[in-house]
């Protein structure tokens, strides 16, 4: 599996969340939270599709890309302004510099709450994300999965009832 | 929250739109006014009756990831149509397989299966013994039984066990409920009404946890207490093992006892006996209620229905299967 977005988020949400996901554990189909943002996703900014367009790069799926302008547009479902979603962007800009496209930004919108926030790649956040490339390499092949975090965080994680069901 | 749907009409169902259109029929084959079912309230369907459908209600059915289970006429299971495989994980896949073929690493999740099974069927007398029907003997001959778990090496001999254990538990059937005698448990056909029951329950019960079996990453033919066999996804039969006595039996003793079901709801034809369509549709109903039923999950920390742990039973699952975290069976605790 191509190293994605989904992973450079993943990682800094919770690295267990990561490992069950790079090893074929995924949950997004029984979360309503992720119904919801995709819902929202495919209802916010309708016209936009006429001037944007997605564009698929190395696995990682830009929902709207902004060619004359180089800008990358990302919605969110929640206001909370998660690290992981700076670095999903980030990541993304990374990418298209990687294939030669320099100069991009990046937007991330919450619609919902009419907000936005840019993003920017310095040069420190490349040497961040490529460090980070190899711990995620490193961490998904591991044969032991992660230990789990501190339940208050995971309450609104997809792997939530994975994690945490046991019996006593 | 989606639900199933039980079709005992007979009928047409339909894409229409994104929707579904199910046209029913009366006893002569006339049509009857349509009903709509949105595509987003349903994960399965349950054919009792004689259904039409085309390939392009399977294509939206497929996509749409709801499966179909069939039944014929005399209420046996005959079949799903089941959605393509949406969830691979080849690490799963693999490690579900060892599990399997390494006999050290059955036996483990063989026993366990049987030892969730028993728990909770001794609990199911437990608690009819504290209310006035003796059924203590069999209490203790199923305790004599489980000691015996640990000495066995195959998987064999503990589905004997399991046999047995079942057999002591069935007789108990006879003082548990008042009108009705059980007499031996006979499948295939069953005998008498709560043999008729009994399979029927066990029948929804292996249906339901193959539905849930299919939204994890687990492989519904890879067993481990059962032998994997040609036409059955036997893990669903391991799986059912644990949740028969909660989910199936306790709905037995209830429709029976609170007379929701009685005589003249069953048919006795040569040498077996059959639900009349009413009687499904009780029980149906009822087992439909007592899946739906939610308790405070002590794990987790909040509400669950009783359909919601087979799915968490397929995450513990698949904790053990990948070494997370050592398989517990689900054992009633309240």
């Amino acid at each position: 599996m191509p190293l994605t977005a989904t992973h450079i988020a993943y990682y800094h949400l919770c690295r267990r969340k990561l490992w069950l996901f790079a090893n074929g554990i995924t949950m997004e189909h029984t979360s309503d939270l992720v119904a919801d943002g995709r819902f929202i996703h495919e209802n916010s900014y309708e016209r936009r599709a006429d001037k944007f367009s997605e564009v698929e790069i190395d696995g990682s799926k830009i929902d709207f890309y902004d060619a004359k302008n180089k800008v990358i547009h990302e919605t969110k479902r929640s206001a909370a302004r998660e690290v992981a979603h700076g670095w999903q962007v980030k990541y993304y800009i990374y990418l298209l510099k990687k294939s030669g496209i320099e100069g991009v930004s990046g937007k991330i919108e919450y619609p919902v709450f009419h907000q936005c926030t840019d993003v920017l790649l310095t040069q420190d956040d490349e040497i961040y994300i490529e460090k980070t490339i190899r711990n995620i390499e490193e961490l998904t092949a591991s044969p032991a999965c992660p230990p789990k975090i501190e339940k208050k965080k995971c309450r609104y994680c997809s792997y939530f009832d994975f994690c945490w069901s046991e019996e006593y | 929250m989606k639900k199933t749907y039980y079709l005992f009409n007979a009928g047409r169902m339909s894409r229409k739109d994104n929707t579904l259109q199910f046209t029913p029929q009366d006893e002569e084959g006339k049509e009857l006014p349509p009903k709509y079912i949105p595509i987003e309230s349903v994960s399965d369907l349950y054919c009792y009756g004689a259904l039409d459908a085309n390939s392009a209600l399977y294509n939206f059915l497929g996509k749409s990831q709801v499966a179909v289970h069939f039944f014929d006429y005399y209420e046996h299971y005959t079949g799903s149509f089941m959605p393509k495989d949406y969830l691979l994980a080849g690490k799963v896949q693999i490690e579900q397989t060892m599990h399997h073929v390494k006999k050290e690493k059955r036996m483990v999740l063989a026993r366990l299966f049987i030892e969730g099974a028993a728990f909770n069927m001794l609990k199911n007398l437990r608690y009819y013994n504290n209310r006035e029907k003796n059924v203590q003997p069999q209490i203790d001959s199923i305790e004599q039984f489980m000691e015996m778990l640990h000495g066995y090496t195959e998987v064999d001999e503990l589905m004997g066990l399991e046999g047995n254990i079942r057999q002591c538990y069935y007789q108990a059937f006879e003082t548990i409920i008042d009108e009705f005698t059980m007499g031996n448990r006979t499948k295939q056909p069953p005998s008498n009404e709560v043999n008729a029951l009994i399979s029927f329950g066990n029948m929804m019960c292996y249906s339901l946890c193959l539905g849930q079996i299919y939204h994890t990453q687990l492989n519904p033919t890879i067993s481990f207490l059962h032998e994997p066999g040609a036409r059955r996804y036997s893990l669903a039969l391991d799986l059912a093992e644990i949740f028969k006595p909660l989910l199936v039996d306790r709905t037995i003793f209830t429709v029976l006892n609170k007379k929701q079901l009685q005589a003249d709801d069953f048919r006795i034809e040569l040498n077996r006996c059959i639900m009349k369509d009413a009687a499904k549709k009780t029980f149906v109903k009822a087992f439909e209620e007592r899946i739906n039923e939610t308790i405070q999950h002590r794990s987790l920390k909040r509400s669950v229905s009783y359909k919601h742990l087979v799915k968490l039973e397929c995450y513990k699952l698949s904790k053990h299967i990948l070494g997370v975290e050592t398989y517990k069976p689900f054992k009633t605790w309240w």
